[in-house]
């Protein structure tokens, strides 16, 4: 088997279905190289947080091979040393905090990377303070709102220094501020990233290349399709544009053909 | 480890109605508690076992479940055999070990192990949903049917969580050892699994009051009681006549 030193994440032929259920993963393939920003887009249920859970070692499949920076991921030990240096994002923050204060819980990750408990501290403020929520510090995880929990959960990621980033649908159920507050972070930041999201907006402002994922597997054929959304509101018969289409079309996301304006234009 | 088992449903024992088994388990029950002689505990055991292959529980979720009670039983073994009086059976030191002590034990074993045999058996091939029903129907007083209920619906809930709380530790490379910040992780760990269970259980409860709950479980099918189901429980309660008549002679 070719190895790449720049491919941090390789998954071949891996399957996987849970107990009495389907298949889910069904002889996937899937590379990741350092530096890539990758959409995954796919409906409910297709297996984003399944594919997710097996590189990150949560679950194991029952068959193919993954290689994580380099290393044959075997058992729980070979997982615990990849997760040092990958950061997932729960898909429900609720998940993820688990500490009484968001500083504590901002600080478990520097803390059982070997770190004292000042730096690990420090790790944490440093990690709230570019995310912009300083002043959460203190406050109660269990009492945040569902954004904040988000942006603690990142943060508690983030803290950790991490090479590459898995977000499983980082913008579920985010009112439109948070999500803007997430996208400028996200956009902010130069790690590999995985995201996970049936937000085609959202993932073509923060990734540069695009997978679909459906019947178990990845389609890395990076195809790209010309298309058109057909839509009606009053005046439409009047020139005009749309401000989120005009987003749409800034640099990040002007690589590939994207929506046009139906009415007028 | 599930809560429910993997249900066979060409299991023979599934054919019967969820009711006559609910009564099944109760009659043989209130036997077994009360055998003595090791004719009739042996009997009892063997009847059990064929119940158990009758309702084709896999092995080796029936050694699990086998094992927990026999945990509890264990601690039994660790008081009775010299506590209770009786003739010398051996000596540890100067601890003296009873035939009757250890005749006890062993009877409590055997009886606990036909018990949960037997429940396992007669119930593992039921849904929650069928067996609430069937409490229903059978009069059991709403109280007792709502307790059972929930405690099966929470211990389900609760393992999801710790397991998803779990999954969040070691996705942050939580690795556990003897030191005071694994400890203070657990502890983190148990607070939250209290404070998310008692919030669900709030939003569980608002959301049955906004749908009419009144504390009674009315069901949708009342389901019927066939000819096999009354000869099987005529044929169950007179095997357990049979070994009653054994054990008391």
């Amino acid at each position: 088997m070719q190895t790449d030193a720049d491919e941090i994440i390789r998954l071949e032929k891996v399957t996987f279905a849970y107990q009495g259920g389907p298949v889910v993963l069904d002889r996937l393939d899937f590379s990741v190289k350092r530096g890539a920003r990758i959409g995954i887009v796919g409906p409910n249920g297709c297996g984003k947080t399944t594919l997710f859970h097996v590189i990150m070692g949560l679950i194991r499949p029952s068959s193919g091979s993954i290689r994580i920076f380099g290393r044959e991921m075997t058992d729980e030990r070979d997982f615990r040393l990849a997760r040092r240096k990958a950061g997932f994002l729960f898909q429900n923050s609720d998940d993820q905090l688990f500490c009484p204060t968001v500083l504590e819980d901002v600080a478990f990750g520097p803390l059982n990377l070997g770190g004292l408990p000042a730096e690990a501290a420090n790790a944490a403020r440093k990690a709230l303070a570019m995310l912009g929520i300083s002043d959460f510090e203190n406050r109660v995880c269990h009492r945040l709102s569902h954004g904040e929990k988000k942006l603690v959960a990142l943060a508690g990621v983030m803290a950790m220094e991490p090479e590459v980033l898995i977000l499983d649908e980082p913008t579920a159920g985010l009112d439109r501020g948070t999500r803007q507050r997430l996208l400028e972070i996200l956009r902010g930041l130069e790690h590999t990233c995985i995201v996970a999201s049936h937000e085609m907006d959202f993932l073509t402002q923060v990734t540069t290349t695009l997978y679909g994922m459906a019947d178990g597997k990845i389609d890395m054929s990076e195809e790209v399709t010309v298309h058109s959304h057909v839509h009606l509101h009053a005046g439409g018969g009047y020139r005009h544009t749309h401000a989120e289409l005009d987003d749409a079309l800034s640099p990040m996301a002007c690589s590939r053909p994207d929506s046009s304006s139906g009415g007028g234009e | 480890m599930g809560v429910e088992l993997p249900v066979s449903p060409r299991a023979p024992l599934s054919a019967l109605d969820v009711r006559i088994r609910l009564i099944c388990v109760i009659l043989f029950s209130l036997v077994a508690a009360t055998l003595q002689t090791p004719g009739a505990l042996g009997a009892a055991t063997a009847f059990s076992l064929a119940l158990v292959a009758a309702a084709r529980v896999p092995v080796k979720h029936l050694l699990q479940r086998l094992m927990v009670v026999n945990m509890f039983i264990a601690f039994l073994w660790f008081f009775l055999p010299w506590s209770m009086p009786g003739e010398e059976l051996f000596r540890l030191g100067p601890v003296q070990v009873s035939g009757a002590g250890v005749g006890y034990a062993l009877a409590i074993t055997v009886r606990s192990n036909i018990l949960v045999l037997a429940i396992i058996a007669f119930m593992s091939t039921a849904s929650i949903t069928s067996i609430t029903r069937a409490m229903g129907l059978l009069r059991v007083p709403d109280k007792i049917t709502y307790l059972f209920f929930f405690t099966y619906r929470y211990i389900g809930e609760i393992s999801s969580e710790r397991t998803r709380l779990v999954n969040a530790m070691r996705v942050r490379c939580f690795v556990p050892t003897t030191s005071l910040h694994t400890y203070r992780s657990y502890a983190c760990l148990v607070g939250m699994l209290l404070v998310k269970s008692f919030d669900r259980a709030r939003r569980v409860r608002m959301a049955m009051l906004l749908r009419g709950f009144d504390g009674r479980f009315p069901c949708l099918d009342a389901g019927r009681i066939s000819k096999l189901d009354l000869i099987s429980l005529g044929v169950l309660c007179l095997i357990l006549l049979g070994v009653l008549y054994a054990d008391r002679c």
